[in-house]
């Protein structure tokens, strides 16, 4: 690791502790997270942490440019990576099928495998959350093994339902609201992300782990979900 | 309750106070009046704590309101060619509406986007600590729904009768004059991956505000940046970022912005610029103007303590 601490707005910081998106950067991106907090206190405005920087953002109305970059040099000395045990675990159940998944078969394709093989390799991974952006309560999370990795669609779809569950290169993510989206589609989950999103708890943070869970038709029903099928390319 | 109400929507008009803060990391965005200097004074004319829940009216088109009490507004920012039924409002000043009346907004002749404040404030429910309205993440405004105001909506405000202010004479408007705009920016660390040349560029030719421009960002046209980056690992992105997508033309992120982005950024506009930006319509002349952040947080120290 190597921090620095680079002008990125009259009133924001970037700290940057990495150059490339690796799980192991999540601890130590959310010991700072919680250093930069502690130091900042109530002069802090924002803190956006992602795969490998965190963006300060301060009340320049309480402390200078100096000032709010000695805070930070200073929060960051003798850092020690936040132990494992502080990211939680989160199942989230999906319904895996076509109807909702457009892209399963495409996915299954290009890893050469059967769409059933491709669901259990996608729920056989605990999925790192590396940030939340795009909409409230998005995560990016990964990494999606090699194999099952899959670019963006050429041409993103207009409308992509809330729940759905999708693949973008090794990157994985649930949309938590309709929104217009170009990743590969494989099914739907009924947890409400935005909600829990728009309360100010999300459901995960960065730095936990999500792992996927296969459920029927039948179970995604019960839990509220909406089996309306995916619309057509438009 | 009574209050105004909505007899014709025009294209755009938002419920907006000073933003969400301290929620980027849920992945919500700022939101927030884009000219937040004229939302401001329209509040303090009225009174009203300067963070209060206003409307931002962009463009007029039309939109037309309707008294059902007698009322205390005030109005500032760019001129829509404001009319209290048939005869004209100057904007930047307070005015009263009897019941009954109609209060109009027709087309720009000067800026883009004005302000509405209401006695108190206006009514909307509270989300994350603000009332502002983002569409894209269907948060905030009347219903809480990120709905832009719609016809037969109706507005109410939970102050009493206010005591109107005028605005004082030494308040400047971030308000396009004649001639080219300027635009204060703070160079940012990634400004190295960008050739001599392309920086040569940022700062001394009169970029074009183009047609793409929105809350969201602001799409700016001329001879395309280089950057040797073409993609960064998205990282947290502030208001006002300019960033350099692989065209070469800026876009500089504004309230709605997501975010985190992976386009490389030059530097950021000061909020200020971000404020005469919003104001600014397709076709408008503007240069960036290299500043460094202590100078710029002294500016806007003094613009903050015009307001107390």
């Amino acid at each position: 690791m190597n921090p620095r601490l680079e002008t990125a707005a009259m009133d924001a910081i970037t700290l940057r502790l990495f150059d490339t998106i690796e799980e192991e950067n999540m601890a130590w991106i959310m010991a700072a997270d919680s250093a930069l907090r502690h130091a900042f206190g109530d002069a802090l405005t924002d803190l956006t942490p992602s795969y490998t920087t965190l963006l300060i953002h301060y009340d320049c109305t309480r402390l200078s440019f100096c000032e709010a970059s000695n805070k930070a040099r200073r929060a960051l000395d003798g850092l020690q990576p936040a132990t494992t045990q502080d990211g939680q675990l989160h199942e989230i159940p999906v319904w895996y099928d076509e109807s909702v998944g457009p892209e399963l078969p495409l996915v299954a394709k290009r890893a050469g495998i059967g769409v059933e093989a491709l669901i259990q390799r996608h729920c056989a991974h605990d999925y790192c959350v590396f940030a939340l952006g795009f909409a409230p309560g998005y995560g990016f999370m990964g990494l999606v093994e090699e194999a099952l990795a899959t670019p963006r669609l050429t041409t993103p779809r207009k409308r992509v339902p809330a729940g759905s569950v999708g693949i973008a290169d090794r990157q994985t993510a649930i949309y938590p609201l309709l929104s217009p989206g170009g990743w590969n589609i494989l099914g739907r989950t009924a947890v409400p992300l935005f909600e829990y999103a728009r309360r100010g708890e999300p459901l995960f943070n960065p730095g936990d782990k999500v792992r996927f869970k296969a459920i029927s038709k039948a179970e995604f029903e019960a839990a509220g979900g909406d089996t309306t099928p995916m619309e057509e390319r438009s | 309750m009574k209050g105004l109400r909505v007899i014709q929507a025009g294209p755009l008009a938002l419920i907006q106070d000073s933003g969400r803060f301290g929620v980027n990391h849920l992945g919500v965005t700022q939101g927030g009046a884009a000219d937040w200097i004229s939302h401001r004074w329209a509040n303090w004319l009225l009174g009203n704590p300067v963070h209060s829940a206003a409307l931002e009216i962009v463009i007029g088109g039309n939109l037309t309101l309707e008294a059902e009490r007698e009322v205390t507004l005030a109005l500032v920012g760019a001129d829509l060619g404001a009319r209290i039924d048939d005869a004209p409002l100057a904007a930047q000043g307070t005015f009263t509406l009897a019941p009954g009346q109609r209060l109009c907004f027709r087309r720009p002749q000067g800026g883009l986007r004005t302000y509405l404040a209401f006695p108190g404030g206006l009514d909307a429910p509270e989300t994350l600590g603000s009332r502002a309205c983002t569409v894209r993440e269907k948060i905030g405004g009347l219903t809480d729904d990120g709905a832009p105001l719609k016809t037969g909506d109706r507005l109410t405000w939970h102050g009493g009768e206010p005591t109107p202010r005028w605005l004082p004479r030494s308040a400047q408007l971030p308000l396009p004059a004649q001639g080219v705009v300027t635009l204060p920016f703070v160079l940012g660390a990634q400004a190295a991956h960008f050739a001599g040349r392309s920086l040569y560029q940022a700062f001394n030719q009169e970029w074009t505000v183009d047609q793409r421009a929105d809350r969201m960002g602001i799409r700016l046209t001329g001879t395309p940046l280089k950057s040797t980056l073409t993609g960064i690992v998205s990282e947290g992105i502030p208001l006002g970022a300019v960033q350099i997508p692989p065209d070469g033309q800026p876009i500089v992120l504004m309230n709605d912005r997501q975010t985190i982005g992976g386009y490389p950024r030059i530097g950021a506009l000061t909020p200020g610029a971000c404020a005469r930006l919003a104001q600014c319509l397709p076709g408008t002349r503007v240069r960036l103007a290299p500043i460094s952040a202590t100078q710029a947080q002294m500016n806007h120290r003094r613009q903050l303590s015009a307001w107390g």
